[in-house]
């Protein structure tokens, strides 16, 4: 991925920053630059989600994406955060047996991949369960 | 709008076809299809070829100008149609539109995949670009993965099980087993399907669609000319489509997919036909559950009860409403652009009496489901006899 794509969308990967109807008072993530609700008559601002949600559903990924190899069996899940938009997200620090359906998870900082051995490393957001 | 109707179909063998090139797979469907309507490629009007990515499988783009000048057809409209996995569908469904608008009058519809002239890992790549790359794909979805989301999510809330799903497998793959040209003729358990390598859980390898090539072609005419060159000409009755957002999170609902319900609508409104007067149907069944929302989706069982139904033999070859008579993407192959054009020549060939060993008795109204990438688009048509 170019460096400029991955700057780009920094402040939602690293800071959950998606948008908020000015007509409707939807939250969206990640930020749209059209309310699918109100069309052109809602003004979108960009709005700070929480970074809490419930698992939605999850699956253990054994054969990886692109270079996700080395991470692998690893969890991907749905978060529906309690803002009310969903992510896809990885679950992470803990054992695949632990995630449940409906688990309370929070977005924390964490490395995602990395353009080779002396390529961009990506950083974004994983879940980590809420006990 | 005028009536249409198909008047040839052709496809080739699905499978790993190393020593077949792209341009020879398109020639052989498209020569067989013509073969069969006894249509000379001169009478043609325009063409429209479904292929998702030609450009990642092969390094070649401009295929719609590529197969029109290696069938001999400049300077003949081509046009590429694209819409992932249900570009074949979506290249049918503007061929339909071409010929009941009056526009054109004979109208080829293909549809074609080269995917094994690279690795596998470079092929799940590409299919992965049908997802959303920057919220989905970033994060470690493969397609495997969005689907396992959704059997994930339809297990928890109606209690289908992994074996309800291995029976999508095991079906599809008998089918195959009567279908010269499937990729798979190799029947398998329940136990196998249980046992298979985990992909993505609850996914397991023999719940996903394999890595194919092939290509498929189907002939359109308007229907008061169908009977110049076939005696069995078949009626497009229905056609209907729709999309849905890109991402699967973005989705009101995990366990079903909204484009199929509102394509359906639509083709069945059109056809003014219901669930009840379908006879066969040939479902996208990219991965097991797919099937299994497809069949509810489509009206066929009420919300939840796809695993059983299938469980129950409701589906299969001599039940009441037999369900990818071909073998489906699962047994018969997956060549994602070609997937929703083969989907066609199964139903013509079975309301025509053609498919051999695998016919079924009573089919006198088919549909067709084609879905592109997780269900951000889904096509529907339904053919019919014309007699
Ligand atoms: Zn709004």
């Amino acid at each position: 991925m170019s460096v400029a794509r991955f700057w780009r969308e920094i402040p939602s990967r690293y800071n959950l920053i998606g948008s908020k109807c000015g007509n409707c008072n939807k939250i969206m993530f990640p930020p749209r630059f059209i309310c699918p609700y109100c069309r052109r008559t809602g003004k979108l601002e960009p709005y700070n989600l929480r970074k809490k949600g419930k698992i939605v559903s999850y699956t253990v990924v054994h054969a990886a994406a692109n270079g996700f190899e080395e991470q692998a069996p690893y969890t991907l899940a749905i978060v529906e955060l309690d803002d009310g938009p969903s992510v896809t997200t990885q679950i992470t620090d803990c054992n695949h047996s632990e995630i449940n359906i409906g688990d309370t998870v929070e977005l924390v900082f964490r490395r995602m991949g990395q353009d080779g051995e002396d390529g961009v490393i990506y950083y974004g957001y994983k879940g980590r369960l809420l006990k | 709008m005028r009536d249409v109707a198909v008047i040839g179909v052709g496809l080739t063998k699905f499978g790993e076809l190393w020593d077949v090139s792209f341009r020879e797979l398109m020639l052989e469907a498209g020569v067989r299809a013509l073969e069969d309507a006894g249509i000379d490629g001169r009478q043609l009007d325009a063409m429209y070829t479904g292929n998702m990515s030609a450009g990642q499988f092969i390094n070649q783009e401009h295929v719609s100008s590529l197969v029109a000048d290696h069938a001999g057809l400049v300077p003949i409209p081509a046009t590429r149609v694209e819409a992932a996995c249900a570009s074949g569908g979506l290249a049918l469904r503007h061929a339909i539109i071409a010929v009941a608008s009056g526009l054109h009058d004979f109208v080829v519809a293909s549809g074609i995949e080269k995917m094994t002239d690279i690795m596998t890992a470079g092929a799940t790549g590409a299919l992965a670009t049908a997802a959303d790359q920057e919220w989905e794909v970033y994060q470690g979805a493969t397609f495997p993965g969005l689907y396992a989301l959704m059997a994930r999510r339809h297990m928890y809330e109606f209690g289908t099980t992994e074996e309800h799903l291995a029976n999508v497998a095991v079906k599809n793959h008998e089918n195959a087993f009567l279908n010269p040209c499937a990729q798979y003729h190799l029947k398998v358990s329940v136990e196998d399907v249980m046992n298979s390598s985990p992909v993505s859980l609850p996914l397991k390898l023999l719940d996903c669609s394999p890595i194919t090539d092939g290509a498929a072609c189907v002939i359109l005419a308007p229907a008061e000319k169908a009977r110049m060159f076939t005696d069995t000409p078949i009626l497009v009755a229905g056609t209907g489509q729709a999309s849905d957002h890109i991402s699967l999170h973005s989705r009101t609902s995990l366990t079903g997919l909204n484009a199929t319900v509102e394509a359906a609508k639509v083709a069945y409104k059109m056809a003014k036909v219901g669930p009840k007067d379908i006879d066969l149907a040939e479902v996208h069944d990219c991965f097991t559950i797919a099937e299994i929302m497809a069949i509810e989706d489509l009206g066929f069982c009420k919300k939840g009860d796809g695993g059983k139904m299938t469980a129950e033999g409701q589906t299969t070859l001599n039940s009441a409403k037999p369900i990818n008579t071909s073998g489906g993407l699962k047994g018969k192959g997956h060549p994602v652009g070609a997937t929703g054009i083969a989907q066609a020549v199964e139903i013509v060939s079975q309301l025509r009496g053609e498919t051999g060993k695998r016919q079924i008795n009573k089919a006198d109204v088919g549909m067709t489901h084609n879905v592109g990438g997780s269900g951000g688009t889904a096509v529907i048509h339904i053919f019919r006899r014309a007699d």
